[in-house]
This record gives structure tokens, C-alpha cells and sequence, in this order.
């Protein structure tokens, strides 16, 4: 069986159109007579809303429709939006209603959307609404959410507090107790939001004839948004068509199904018009989800050759005004700590708490970068206490491939015991060191030094659960023409997964590539379907895919046989074709065997006959599997300025079975970007009444191409024995280590005068104040007041 | 209502006549008026860059131009780019480098990369990134987009060469 | 985010522009639109007129005499950028257009747009402030001249009337030689400057300062000169200790507080950029002592 694709750089088809503008977003969907939506949002992060006129606004020019709760169906109107991840340890699971009812939580809930000719008039429109709002108390740093007499987030709930729950094993208090060295951190982490380029949107078209509704929408989740849709709607699952069309970008936030989408679909149904609601980035600063504010206290115990012996602390999470996904992602920071290291006891006691902010979900790494930020800071400590090489001391801590597979103690967000399938922690270590050039690091900083030129290196590695269930299925049918459909209710926002889906097809059935024709994120296209998070899809579409291409591929070569007369170990498939070896090669093409596949009216099929050339396979996950990688940065510190240039990032990324390195490479290079971003750039400011500060692209900062060098990137491939193809996911790994590698480059660039640094972002102001207190500045600077408390949200 | 006003404006070699209120942004004009939707919205403040077209070959964004601004300007966005029905060099060379993943700030930047070949047809990388800053991407990293536009100016060069 | 409605008008003179401007209620000046649009966007700014000035060819372009340069308010940055006169004899100008935003934005941003803006930390204002540049005003009772020292007049407030119009900016040139430097930190490449420093020193024969301006953008709510520090420079030799006195000098004022930045980082910022605007400009500058030398 051929594998002339799989693993190959094949270029991606879907480029062709998007090079030449002819992509199709969800604003690029034209209908005829569609209207336009706008939502009115508050400008309060907690308020009870006394009433709202919108009499107004209804008969400004071009407005088809103003409404409210109130103008909601009663069961829409009371109904919150279903909970996807409910826990037992969460004391409350509350999510948002379609529309505000009587109270919002977070600047930016919806109170009430307008449906006019175009946005602009709807933008016009909400101008005339007018809503009498009493103003409560908000909370806005998570950590004060915590205190006695804390202003509540949700009036009616007695406590701020979610979730409380411990991730542990072993015994911490005995290994602490007998340490020789216990060092404690506390840490600041926030990660802002996905920042997609393409806002949220959708575009409801409802059909009053059949009483359906089709919606076009960017979701990363087109088979549970229906769900969810049709749950808030109240309609028959199967009257809902959802198809993500191309989607720029998602990251995270496109995974949740938002109120609006519901209330654009109502709209729809209830005006008999189109409706579209594209989000403007406004709107995405205030209401798309993001992750956000961690505050961390942990300490490491270690023997005098720095080997662990026990982690523990606890963590604070700020989740929001709502718990759409539960409390997943400081879920997955807790059980991702240990790493990729032996540590023989674990502790730690996780408080997520609400704020008056919008929800947090999950943020490319969903919680990882946090973990390893925590764990890495944590070593470094160790390694410069104990005057050790921070390359070292991890190496010396790594579980061993032989010790594969291995079983941490604790379980993980799937549900199942976090047990690592497999991995080679010290081959990556090894190099991602060689590709950086560390062993010659201490001459090039000597001689930087000498010239006046502070420069540092850090290392981080990581290890990441993905590939995560339930399933993701995948059809492959051969068409009366030859060419190969697939269909999965996979989804792509810029992952290339239709290319990647055809190579693993293509390989297995013995068809050109060209011939394949995928098409995902279509609930008509596929009856199960869960979409894209996680880095799932390479695992979950990916074994469904050559699973089902290897079931037609059995069909086609039974059907072949009898049309040749020749036994099925003397066809080759190749190129859509079936070809006898030897003689005269006789050949039949996949297009006659599926026409055959069909029989002819009226006429019975022999008993094996396969009937339709087509398999759907739902591949299901036993676990996670488990990614790893280590990451080394090498910076220059400009010490007048605090800037932070970085001079050159290595990585080592293992994802087992690479399926097409250059797609590979390109999720690393962009996942490290991000990473960037979030060690140097990105903050998320509110202010003290819980109002976002940075809410345009000037104030909040992603990196640019200035600030992004291109990483040298080595492929270390540890197959995972848990799915037929031996891959594992590769959309987060660029992200997670970043900013803990990052920092500690920052550090090692400064020792000489020993300053440390426990958060991320990791801005220049804070590290000239480190400097100032350090004595680095000749002069003496002027009295000064206070700075403002940092971690501040 | 405003006053509509009557506008003459030549996009990608064609010239089209419409009526336009004069706050309609000269981006929603092209994906909305004139169904070229390759130019998309990511801020509608400036900073992100897909929105980018070329004004009198000038790159510029268009969401900080009205419609109304642009009478009697010859406009090029990305759907002026292919040649004869398929993609001119530069489009290949992002398809050959992995210059795009979600595709959604690339039309801006090919703009952007089309002024700077023809003004600079052998940038250095450094000047590459320079006018990548205008853009912003949150899928690549800016290392395809980077590699691609380099080796335009290198596939370039070697026409150049060998004629 | 679209702008709420108004108006538009597209004068082809300045007279026409003056009167549209004065008599118009609630209307705005349209220039490069780079910083304007994007506030009509966001409806922060609704004016109900927007009156074009792009369509007034006599507002741009370049006019040198012999002591003066002329530079038209609506000359777009990108025409600043690439020329080649302005390079030589106002090479100030040049190394902050460096810093101006971004290509896309330089070809549509004008030089009296981002003046007429007044945004503390814009860098074209700061180097004007430097060159003590004549700013030539337009209005329904005819024309007058402003020194940019009075033009910048607050946070983003200036001396333009609201039935005024910039005309041009006007700039004698320092002498062929002169030592210039723009020293901007800001977070990102393009992006407005957290704290900036434009320089310009002119020494005689014996390398003696005879003339020298500093001037600080994004420090406070407007571009500023540093006389303090200016006056620790002329009649002295510049070595080490005469720049960190002046640097110094240039950074003890009360800084602006923001989401970018506290009060101590920005005179931090204007301390270290004015040192190493003096260091730049130092080398730069061509006395005949050093030609000779």
C-alpha cells in the first residue's frame, strides 16, 4: 500500500482560491434580501436593568425589528444556553440567556438586537434605544472576588466561587517534609484572547415553507452548535443545517456556541428574511471569550542533585461572568504540571472564581501555557539555586522512553487516567539544544557582553494531551465519475485539514490527489460530527479517514476482482485505477466499479456484493495522546529600554506520524507567534468597575512580523500506538512553552544583574523597574510615587 | 438620508458607476456594491491590514476611505492579481510556501507585497517585514508570507537573468 | 463599527474649503483620514460635514527658497519619505517619517494631518517642535502664522480654529552638517512612540554647542522642547557627562499615565532617548574642526 502522500509536502488546494480572493467567509455569503444585525450591549460590568424602550429604535429608517427578552418566546427567553462541560465540583453552572433578562454581567452582554437594511442603519438604530440600568457593584480582579464582602458577579449567587477542586497523588507532605531544598514561586499569568483576523459571524437563513433553518456560521463546532440551537430554539435537531464555510482563524473562541447566533436564528424564523450578524472587532475585544488572569503559588521540592521529589500549590482562575465550557481549562493546567518529568508527588488545589468580565474558554494551549509557565519557573529556580544548567537539571528529571508508557496519577480532562502513550523527552531536549547552538551560547553571550550587549537563553519543553474524543468521523465514497468524496464533521479555520484529510485518503483508496474532494464543518454532509479544538482533528478525522478509505479500498478491490477475474493479490490500485499485474494489464476504473456498486434496477446483487463504494468511520479515542516538545529562545534585552528582541527560537515538536511537515510547520511557527504574544505583548486590561481598557487593535498588542523571527524547527516522531495512523496533534505545541522559555531567556540575559521574573506578559516597563531597583542605571532617579499593583486585570 | 452621491470608479481595469451614501466605506463599497469580497474587514480601525487594496498603486486601507473618495481613481485588489484565469507568481509562491492558513489577511498583504516588488524587486528580508507590519496574521507566524515574497523577488530575478 | 452620516463635500480650492469650514455646523476637515476615519468608525467622532481637502492640488508639494522650505499641508508622508531634498536639508524629518505608522498608512497620512491631530505621541509634530517650524494657517479672515511651539496647545488641542485650516508648515533648515538624530521607543515597529526624542546640535569651528534642540513626544499631553536641558548643552564641548546632564534635564517633567506606560518608565524612556539622541546626533554632526581633523 502506497504512502507517496502521506508524510509528504504536498501544497495545500485550498490556496488556489484564497490567493485569488475568492475565499468565502460568512460576510461573503450573499442571499438575496437578507438583513442586517446590530446588538445593543452594556456599558456596565454589572447592572440590573430597570427597563428598556426600544419604541425608538423601531422606527428609525430601514429597522425591521428591535428585540429583547421580553420579545423573546417564553421558553427561548428563560432558557440559559445548555452547559457543555458540567462537573461535579462546580457549585454553580451558570450560563448566559439568549438576551439579558434582568441583569448583565459583563460589558458587552447582549440586551437586544436590531434587524435593519444594512449594519449601518442597524448601527444608527441602537443609538435611539434606551435602557434605565441601575449599576451594582462589579467585581474585576479575580483575587478580590475571593474576599469576604466582595461584590458579587451574579447578584443572586452567594459566593463568587465556581469550582474548588485538587489534583494530587502520592505523598506531598512526606516529600516536602524530608526535602533538602524547597523553593516556592508565585506567578502571574494572563493569555488574552484567540484574536482570530475574521470576527465571529453567521448568517440564519430560515425557510418558513419546511419550517427549517440553515445557518451559515464560523463556528469550530458546526454539529454541536445545531445541537445547541436547537435546544435554545426548541426546533427538531434535524430541521437545523449548520455549515462552517471558510473561517479565518479560530483559536479557540469559534468552539463556543454564542447566545447571538441563537438570537440571529430567531430573528430569522420570526421576520421569514435571511439575517446576518457579522461581529465588528469591537464587539470581539468585549464579548468573544478569551482566557485570561491565573494567579499561581507553588513550590518544588527537590534533592541536593536537584532531582524532584514533590510539586504542590495552589491556583486561582479567572473564569468570567459564565462557565460556557465549564471549567476545563484550569482542568487541563492542573493535570499538565507535572510534564514531562518525574515527580513522584503532586499536589495542587485549583479556585476558579467569576468576575464581571466575559467567560474565559479555551485559548490555543487551553490552560497548558499556564502549567508550564508555573513548571518551568519552578525548575529554573531550582537550576539557579543550585547552580545548575537549566538544560541539565530538566534532563536529568525526564521520564525515560523506556518508561513508555507511563502513568502520571492523575486524570485527565478526557476523563481517563493521564497516562503518556509515548514520547522521547530527552531526543527532543537533545535537539532542540543542537538546532539553537546552546553548548556555545556562554561564548556568544560573553562576547555580546564584552560589546555592551545583554543577550539570554531560555529552554522550556512540554508535554500535551490531544487528540481528544469523543470522534470524529469521516465518509469516503467513490462517485460514479471516479472521483473521491470525502466528508468528515471535521472543520478547518486555517489548518489546511481538507489537504491533509486527502493525503491520508488518497494513500489508502490508491487515487490521485487531485481526485479527492473533501468537504467538512457541513451537518448535512455527515450525521455525527464535533468539530475543531484541542488538536484533535489529525488524530480523530485523520483515523477515520484511513480506516474508512481502507474499508472501501477492501470494496473496491472485491468488486475489481470480479470485473478482471483476477484475484485481488494480483490488483494494484493506482491513480483511481484497478490494474491487473502481468499480461496485458487489464484495467477498470473506480468510477465503473462504483457505477457497478449501484447494481442495476431490478436486479438482485451476488450476496457480497458491495453495495454504494463508501465507508463512514467514527474512530474513537481510548485517551489523549500525548505530544511533546522543548523550546529554546535566545534574546537580546535592550537594558535603557526594556525592549526584548528575539534573536532566534528553536524547536523540537514532536507529533508523532507527521502527515504533511510543511502544514506541520507552519501550525508551529504560528502557535510560537502566539506564544510570543502572550510572553511579551498581549494584556487584556480592565479597569477597577471590570471595563475593558484595550479594546481596539492599538491597545492590544499581537505580534508583527517584526517581532516574530522564523524558528528552526526539528521533527522528533514518536508514533502513538492509540490510533491506526500514529499521529498526534500539532495546532497548540508552538504556543504552550513559549512564554515560559521566553522569560527565562529574559532572566539569563540579565544575570549579571539578578533579577527574576514570575509573570507573563512580561512588559518593558517591569523589567526597567527590576533594573532601576537593581542598581543597573548609573544615576539616580527622582523620587517617584508608587507604581500600580501589577497582575491587575 | 444623505445626499447620494454618483461615483465613476476603474477597479482592476474595469470601470463601474454606482450611487453611494458618502459614509459607505470604500471596503464595504467593493465586497457589497461590487461583490468583490477578496478584501475583508478585520478591524474597521486601521491596524490589521486585510482590508488593504492599491490606490493608484498605492496601498492603502480601505476601510479608512470612503467610497465617495475615490471617483475617478483606478483601484486593484486581489482579485485583480490573476493572469489569464490562473495565478500570477506571487499567489503561486504563497501556495508553494505555505504563505497563508486561514487565508483571511492574505488578500491585504498580497496588495501590500505587490506595491513593494514593484518598487523594490529585490527587498531585503528585513524590508520584507518592514512592510508586513502594516498586516497583521495570527495564523503563519509571518515566516511563509516572508519566504514566499522573497522568492517572488528571486523567481523574478532569474527571468530577469535569463532574458 | 460604521460611522454615523454626514455630508461630504470636495472643494477644489482653498477658498472654498474656508468658507465650507466656517460656515458649516459640526464639520470636520478630511486630510489623509488615517486617524480620522477610524474615529468616525468607532462613532467617537460624528461630524455631521466632512469636508475633503484632497482635491486642493495647491495644498501640496514642496517649495524651497532660499532660506525657507515650504511644505503643502495635505503632502502626503509618503512624499516626504522619498525626497530626496527634504533628505538633505531637513534630515530630521526624515528619521522620524521612519517611525511614522506604516507604509499603507504613510501613502495617505498627510504632514498637516498628523499636526492637525495633535496626538501627544506622534512623531511629525515633535520633529516640527525641533525645527521651530511656521505653521501658516488659513480662515475666513485671511492668513496667519503660528510658531509650532504655540500650534501645539494641549492634548491633542491646537491653535487652529474651528473655522481654520492649515495651509503648509514652513522650516528654515539648520545648517549643511548638522548633527540630527529621532530616538523613538515604542512597542511595536510602527506603532505610536511610548516616549520619542527628536535632536538637533550645531557646534562652531572649535565643536562648541551653539545651537541645540530637544524635543520629547509622548512624554505629556504634547510634544515639548527641553530648554532646561537645551541651554546645559550651548557653550560646551559634548562629552559623557555633559549628555547625561542634559538627558537628565530632559526627562524631569511630570509624565503621562496610561495603559501603555506609568509616569517613571516614560521619564526613564525620555532620559535614555534624549542621551541617545545627543550620542547620534553628536556623531552626525560635521564641524569644519572635524572635516579637518
Amino acid at each position: 500500500m502506497g504512502s507517496k502522500n502521506f508524510g509528504a509536502r504536498v501544497t495545500r488546494f485550498e490556496d488556489v482560491a484564497l490567493v485569488s480572493g475568492k475565499g468565502q467567509y460568512v460576510d461573503d455569503i450573499h442571499i438575496a434580501g437578507t438583513l442586517h444585525a446590530a446588538f445593543l450591549r452594556s456599558p456596565h460590568g454589572h447592572a440590573r436593568i430597570r427597563s428598556i424602550d426600544t419604541s425608538a429604535a423601531r422606527r428609525c429608517e430601514g429597522v425591521h425589528a428591535v428585540l429583547t427578552a421580553a420579545d423573546l418566546p417564553e421558553r427561548m427567553r428563560k432558557q440559559r444556553m445548555p452547559l457543555l462541560l458540567p462537573n461535579a465540583t462546580m457549585a454553580t453552572l451558570r450560563t448566559q440567556h439568549s438576551l439579558a433578562v434582568d441583569e448583565v454581567c459583563y460589558v458587552g452582554q447582549a440586551l437586544a438586537i436590531v434587524v435593519a437594511d444594512s449594519r449601518y442603519l442597524a448601527e444608527d438604530a441602537l443609538a435611539a434605544i434606551e435602557v434605565d440600568y441601575k449599576v451594582l457593584a462589579a467585581v474585576s480582579d479575580v483575587r478580590a472576588a475571593l474576599a469576604d464582602g466582595a461584590p458579587r458577579a451574579h447578584a443572586d449567587l452567594e459566593s463568587n466561587i465556581v469550582s474548588q477542586f485538587v489534583m494530587n497523588y502520592g505523598d506531598v507532605e512526606a516529600a516536602f517534609a524530608s526535602a533538602p531544598h524547597v523553593f516556592r514561586e508565585e506567578l502571574w499569568q494572563h493569555r488574552g484572547g484567540g484574536m482570530a483576523m475574521e470576527t465571529r459571524g453567521v448568517l440564519a437563513q430560515a425557510n418558513v415553507t419546511t419550517d427549517s433553518l440553515t445557518l451559515w456560521s464560523s463556528t469550530q463546532t458546526p454539529h454541536i452548535a445545531r445541537r445547541m440551537l436547537a435546544e435554545v430554539l426548541d426546533v427538531d435537531l434535524e430541521s437545523i443545517r449548520i455549515i462552517a464555510p471558510d473561517v479565518g482563524g479560530g483559536f479557540g473562541p469559534k468552539a463556543i456556541f454564542y447566545p447571538e447566533d441563537a438570537v440571529v436564528a430567531h430573528a430569522s424564523r420570526a421576520l421569514g428574511r435571511p439575517v446576518k450578524f457579522i461581529e465588528d472587532r469591537r464587539e470581539h475585544f468585549l464579548c468573544a471569550t478569551q482566557e485570561r488572569d491565573q494567579y499561581w503559588n507553588v513550590e518544588i521540592a527537590v534533592d541536593n542533585d536537584g532531582n524532584i521529589l514533590g510539586v504542590r500549590g495552589d491556583m486561582l482562575h479567572d473564569t468570567g461572568a459564565f462557565v460556557p465550557w465549564g471549567i476545563i481549562m484550569p482542568y487541563i493546567a492542573g493535570a499538565t504540571m507535572p510534564g514531562p518529568y518525574v515527580v513522584p508527588a503532586y499536589h495542587l488545589a485549583c479556585t476558579v472564581a467569576f468576575t464581571n468580565k466575559v467567560a474565559t474558554t479555551p485559548v490555543r494551549g487551553a490552560g497548558r501555557p499556564q502549567a508550564v509557565f508555573a513548571m518551568e519557573r519552578l525548575m529554573d529556580r531550582v537550576a539557579h539555586e543550585l547552580r545548575l544548567d537549566p538544560a541539565v537539571l530538566r534532563r536529568r528529571n525526564y521520564i525515560r522512553p523506556e518508561q513508555m508508557p507511563y502513568s502520571v496519577g492523575l486524570i485527565f480532562r478526557d476523563g481517563k487516567p493521564l497516562i503518556y502513550d509515548s514520547g522521547d523527552y530527552p531526543r527532543g531536549h537533545d535537539a532542540a539544544l543542537r538546532l539553537a547552538g546552546y553548548a556555545d551560547f556562554p561564548a556568544r553571550q560573553a562576547s555580546a557582553k564584552a560589546n555592551g550587549r545583554f543577550i539570554g537563553i531560555g529552554v522550556a519543553s512540554y508535554v500535551e494531551g490531544t487528540g481528544l474524543g469523543p470522534f470524529e468521523g469521516v465518509t469516503v465514497r467513490i462517485l460514479p465519475d471516479g472521483k473521491v468524496r470525502v466528508t468528515s464533521g471535521a472543520t478547518s479555520q486555517g489548518q489546511g485539514t481538507r489537504t491533509t484529510l486527502a493525503q491520508i485518503v488518497a494513500d489508502r483508496v490508491g487515487c490521485r490527489i487531485e481526485d479527492v474532494m473533501v468537504t467538512i464543518g457541513d451537518t448535512a454532509g455527515i450525521a455525527n460530527g464535533v468539530g475543531a479544538f484541542a488538536s484533535r482533528l489529525a488524530v480523530n478525522a485523520g483515523s477515520s479517514a484511513s480506516i474508512a478509505g481502507d474499508h472501501v479500498r477492501v470494496s473496491i478491490l472485491k468488486l475489481a476482482s470480479r470485473a478482471l477475474g483476477l484475484p485481488e493479490s494480483e490488483i494494484n490500485l493506482e491513480d483511481g485505477k484497478a490494474i491487473g499485474r502481468g499480461g496485458n494489464r487489464p484495467t477498470i476504473s473506480f468510477g465503473e466499479l462504483s457505477r457497478a456498486a449501484q447494481g442495476m434496477p431490478g436486479f438482485s446483487m451476488d450476496a457480497d456484493h458491495p453495495v454504494g463504494l463508501e465507508h463512514t468511520a467514527y474512530f474513537t479515542p481510548t485517551q489523549a495522546s500525548y505530544c511533546s516538545g522543548t523550546h529554546v529562545v535566545e534574546v537580546e534585552v535592550d537594558v535603557g529600554t526594556g525592549a526584548v528582541k528575539i534573536l532566534n527560537y528553536s524547536v523540537a515538536h514532536d507529533c508523532g506520524n507527521v502527515i504533511n511537515p510543511m502544514i506541520v510547520d507552519g501550525q508551529v511557527q504560528g502557535g510560537v507567534a502566539h506564544g510570543i504574544g502572550n510572553a511579551l505583548l498581549e494584556w487584556m486590561q480592565y479597569d477597577e468597575n471590570a471595563q475593558p481598557l484595550t479594546t481596539t487593535f492599538a491597545d492590544y498588542l499581537l505580534p508583527m512580523a517584526t517581532d516574530v523571527p522564523t524558528c528552526a524547527i526539528a521533527h522528533v516522531e514518536t508514533p502513538s500506538p492509540l490510533n491506526p495512523i500514529g499521529v498526534k496533534g500539532a495546532g497548540e505545541g508552538g504556543t504552550i512553552p513559549a512564554a515560559a522559555a521566553i522569560i527565562a531567556s529574559i532572566e539569563n540575559a540579565l544575570s549579571p544583574f539578578a533579577v527574576r521574573f514570575a509573570e507573563t506578559p512580561l512588559m518593558p516597563d517591569r523589567i526597567v523597574r527590576a533594573l532601576e531597583q537593581a542598581g543597573a542605571y548609573a544615576e539616580q532617579i527622582a523620587q517617584t510615587p508608587a507604581a500600580p499593583a501589577r497582575g491587575r486585570s | 438620508m444623505t445626499t447620494i452621491h454618483s461615483i465613476s470608479v476603474n477597479i482592476n481595469g474595469k470601470t463601474y458607476t454606482r450611487d453611494v451614501e458618502a459614509r459607505m466605506t470604500l471596503a464595504d463599497f467593493l465586497r457589497h456594491e461590487i461583490g468583490l469580497t477578496g478584501t475583508h474587514l478585520g478591524c474597521e480601525h486601521g491596524v490589521c491590514g486585510a482590508c488593504t487594496v492599491l490606490i493608484d498603486g498605492r496601498s492603502a486601507r480601505s476601510c479608512l476611505t470612503f467610497a465617495v473618495q475615490m471617483s475617478g481613481r483606478g483601484l486593484t485588489t486581489v482579485e485583480g492579481l490573476n493572469v489569464a484565469g490562473g495565478l500570477n507568481p506571487l499567489q503561486q509562491a504563497f501556495q508553494e510556501h505555505h504563505g497563508l492558513q486561514c487565508g483571511f489577511c492574505t488578500s491585504g498583504i498580497l496588495m501590500s507585497l505587490t506595491e513593494l516588488l514593484s518598487d523594490n524587486p529585490d527587498p531585503t528580508e528585513q524590508e520584507v517585514r518592514e512592510i508586513l507590519t502594516g498586516h497583521l496574521c495570527r495564523c503563519t507566524g509571518y515566516a511563509g508570507p516572508v519566504r514566499a515574497a522573497l522568492a517572488t523577488a528571486e523567481h523574478f530575478k532569474s527571468i530577469k537573468g535569463a532574458a | 463599527m460604521k460611522p454615523a452620516p454626514f455630508e461630504y463635500h470636495a472643494p477644489t480650492s482653498l477658498d472654498e474649503a474656508v468658507t465650507l469650514i466656517a460656515t458649516l455646523d459640526n464639520a470636520k476637515v478630511i486630510a489623509g483620514g488615517q486617524s480620522l476615519v477610524a474615529m468616525m468608525n468607532f462613532r467617537y467622532a460624528m461630524p455631521d460635514h466632512l469636508i475633503d481637502l484632497g482635491n486642493i492640488t495647491a495644498l501640496s508639494g514642496l517649495h524651497f527658497d532660499a532660506q525657507t522650505l515650504r511644505i503643502g499641508s495635505m503632502t502626503r508622508q509618503r512624499e516626504l519619505e522619498f525626497s530626496a531634498p527634504l533628505a538633505s536639508e531637513v534630515p530630521l524629518l526624515k528619521a522620524a517619517l521612519a517611525h511614522v505608522g506604516h507604509r499603507q498608512t504613510r501613502n495617505r497620512g498627510t504632514l498637516g494631518g498628523s499636526l492637525a491631530h495633535a496626538d501627544p505621541a506622534a512623531e511629525l509634530p515633535t520633529a516640527c517642535l525641533a525645527l521651530d517650524a511656521e505653521i501658516e494657517i488659513a480662515g475666513p479672515n485671511g492668513t496667519r502664522i503660528v510658531p509650532m511651539r504655540e500650534f501645539a496647545a494641549g492634548f491633542m488641542t491646537t491653535a487652529l480654529g474651528y473655522d481654520e485650516i492649515l495651509l503648509s508648515v514652513h522650516i528654515r533648515p539648520w545648517r549643511e552638517g548638522h548633527g540630527y538624530s529621532f530616538q523613538e521607543y515604542a512597542r511595536r515597529h510602527g506603532d505610536f512612540a511610548v516616549a520619542g526624542a527628536a535632536v538637533l546640535l550645531d557646534a562652531n569651528n572649535d565643536g562648541v554647542i551653539e545651537r541645540a534642540a530637544i524635543a520629547l513626544c509622548g512624554v505629556t499631553d504634547r510634544p515639548i522642547r527641553r530648554d532646561e536641558a537645551e541651554a546645559a548643552l550651548v557653550g560646551r564641548h559634548l562629552d559623557d557627562s555633559v549628555i547625561a546632564r542634559a538627558a537628565s534635564l530632559a526627562g524631569n517633567v511630570e509624565a503621562t499615565v496610561d495603559i501603555h506606560a506609568d509616569a517613571t518608565y516614560r521619564r526613564h524612556l525620555a532620559r535614555v532617548l534624549t542621551k541617545r539622541a545627543l550620542h547620534e546626533a553628536s556623531s552626525r554632526m560635521k564641524t569644519k574642526k572635524r572635516e579637518t581633523a
